[in-house]
């Protein structure tokens, strides 16, 4: 069986980030990129699939610069069998990867496509819903965990309520939230190791051009700075004051 | 030009009554799920009838015959609407812009990007666009009569099914859109703990209860009542951040709140910085002490 998992190349999630000097784009002088967290829960559970099942084949792509190879060695580090970097220095929105994807998934037939939920630079929580719909498979958003019964898959996902558990036929497409899994500890020495697993670089696929494209980026007005009470009985004069209790 | 308003229930409807009326053009709204329709001045009110929301294929697929020639599809930012609308647009293969806050010229839309650490303004090209909107953006609705209404049915089977479903509310507002939420962190270090403190103080000022990421990764508190970048996303009038560090990803989530209390023993945590009332103090001394002043 033939599990697909997409990762993004994205600026480090916990890193301060600013504007550039043209007000067009994230400033990343100095800034470290990192696999996109949920890509890297996905690239987890893949792996964790296949321990318990060693006729999973495991694919990651990524569609972004060559830069991104350094992610897509940290994804065979953790287990992939294989990667593919579909490259592109242009900033795609994510219409334009779900296109890619689509055409990459036509060409590999997976069974599985197991993908972050939204990548933590744009934040756009798209590309799953339009690969899942592009490709007419059903999808499973958010999932939280998720197990293989025959032909279908089970997930459990996260609701705006609560929880909830959906069946789905193969071939599917799930996007991965927090509680999925927390990604095994990956030293260098296995990153090196990784270096004689297959990966392919090649163009892009279709020629999908982006629509959403940014023409500003600012940073956010600062909230008014605000004053420090010393003790309960100070907290709810102040808050009675303001008119808030 | 003419918007659609993807709603999941009646409070969601209003929810997104504000950006619909402010669009400039006239709206319909589709109502997802049985229930009253608040008058919020839609030219005509479609209603499913359905008791729970189906599946994203299915419901996408029944969305897709019912999109006419708006030239906008929106809906109020959450879960339920990234899923679902995101898969119409894939079906559409139209644009989509995900959690806009404000429409500053036509064609253009300003959305939080990076954590909220910046604020990005997109330009579209296609139609039609679909978008999920935050409504604490836009102004407050006007109660308006609605045109005519009429029910749809039921969307027909898709492949996903629905097998277990659990929500656990317990009785308090919705964190989306309570006036109060009282949050806590990583410190309360229990379930009952988080219960006794913050759902007590919660309850005391009618509000809803709030948690950060590391509070319900470590089982403290469920993960529906997440806050920040992943979670939801809250603009109440008073939020009360007890135990919290401040991260990017948290502040994320709330902080376009109105008035924001911060309780932490480390004075110098990131969270006094967006602070309006920062109280350098022991949750498990401050939090009952508020609970006694209320009474
Ligand atoms: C991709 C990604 C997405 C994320 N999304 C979210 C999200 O949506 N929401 C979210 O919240 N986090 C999110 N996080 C996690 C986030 O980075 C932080 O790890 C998390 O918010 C920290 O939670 P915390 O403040 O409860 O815990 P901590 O950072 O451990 O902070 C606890 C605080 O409590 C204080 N404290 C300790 N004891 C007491 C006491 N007795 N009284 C008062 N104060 C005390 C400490 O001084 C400290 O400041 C995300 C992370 C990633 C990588
Ligand atoms: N350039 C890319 N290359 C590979 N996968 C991507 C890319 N962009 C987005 N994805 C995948 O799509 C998910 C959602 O992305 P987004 O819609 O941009 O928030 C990510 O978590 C990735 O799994």
């Amino acid at each position: 069986m033939k599990v697909l998992v997409p990762v993004k190349r994205v600026i480090d999630p916990y890193a301060k980030v600013k504007a550039n000097a043209e007000g067009n784009g994230i400033d990343t002088t100095g800034v470290k990129f990192e696999i996109n967290p949920f890509d890297e829960i996905a690239v987890e559970e893949a792996v964790r699939q296949k321990e318990k099942n060693p006729a999973i084949t495991i694919t990651v792509v990524s569609v972004g610069p060559d830069a991104a190879e350094e992610q897509l060695r940290k994804a065979l580090a953790i287990g992939a069998d294989e990667a593919v970097l579909i490259q592109t220095d242009e900033d795609l929105d994510s219409r334009a990867v779900a296109h890619e994807l689509a055409a990459f998934a036509q060409e590999l037939q997976p069974q599985l496509i197991l993908m972050g939920k939204q990548a933590t630079d744009n934040d756009a929580n798209q590309a799953g819903q339009r690969l899942a719909a592009k490709l007419g498979w059903p999808q499973a958003t958010f999932a939280c965990a998720m197990e293989f019964a025959g032909d279908n898959l089970t997930v459990r996902r996260e609701t705006d309520e609560g929880e909830e558990t959906l069946s789905l036929p193969l071939p599917a497409v799930v996007t991965t939230d927090l509680r999925l899994n927390e990604p095994r500890y990956i030293a260098l020495p296995g990153i090196i190791k990784a270096r004689s697993k297959p990966l392919t670089k090649r163009p892009r696929l279709t020629d999908v051009k982006s629509q959403v494209r940014t023409v500003k980026v600012e940073q956010p007005a600062p909230r008014q700075a605000g004053v420090r009470v010393n003790s309960v009985a100070e907290l709810m004069a102040a808050l009675r004051d303001r008119g808030a209790l | 030009m003419s918007l659609l308003l993807i709603a999941l229930n009646a409070a969601d409807a209003q929810a997104g009554a504000g950006f619909a009326q402010s669009f400039g053009a006239e709206f319909d709204v589709l109502v997802l799920t049985a229930g009253d329709v608040p008058a919020i001045g839609a030219r005509q009110v479609f209603s499913v009838d359905q008791a729970d929301l189906a599946p994203a294929d299915a419901m996408a697929a029944m969305i897709q015959g019912h999109l006419g020639n708006y030239t906008t599809i929106a809906a109020v930012s959450a879960m339920w609407s990234k899923d679902l609308l995101a898969r119409v647009a894939g079906l559409e293969d139209s644009p989509m812009v995900t959690d806009v806050i404000a429409i500053p010229a036509p064609g253009q839309y300003q959305r939080p990007i990076v954590a909220g650490s910046l604020l990005a303004t997109v330009e579209v090209e296609g139609a039609p666009v679909f978008l999920t909107i935050r409504p604490a953006g836009f102004a407050k609705p006007e109660e308006r009569a609605n045109g005519s209404t009429s029910s749809l049915a039921a969307p027909g089977a898709g492949q996903a099914v629905r097998t277990h479903k659990s929500a656990s509310q317990g009785g308090r507002p919705d964190l989306t859109q309570a006036k109060v939420v009282v949050s806590g962190g990583r410190p309360l270090g229990d379930a009952a703990t988080f219960e006794r403190l913050i759902g007590g103080l919660a309850d005391k000022l009618g509000g809803a209860a709030g948690a950060t990421r590391a509070a319900v990764d470590s089982g403290i508190a469920s993960n529906e009542l997440q806050v920040g970048q992943t979670g939801k996303i809250v603009a109440p009038d008073l939020y009360i951040a007890a135990g919290i560090s401040g991260s990017t990803q948290h502040m994320a989530g709330m902080k376009d709140s109105k008035i924001i209390v911060a309780i932490n023993t480390d004075g110098d945590a990131a969270i006094f910085q967006v602070a309006d009332y920062g109280l350098v103090m022991d949750l498990f001394e401050a939090l009952p002490a508020i609970q006694v002043a209320l009474d």
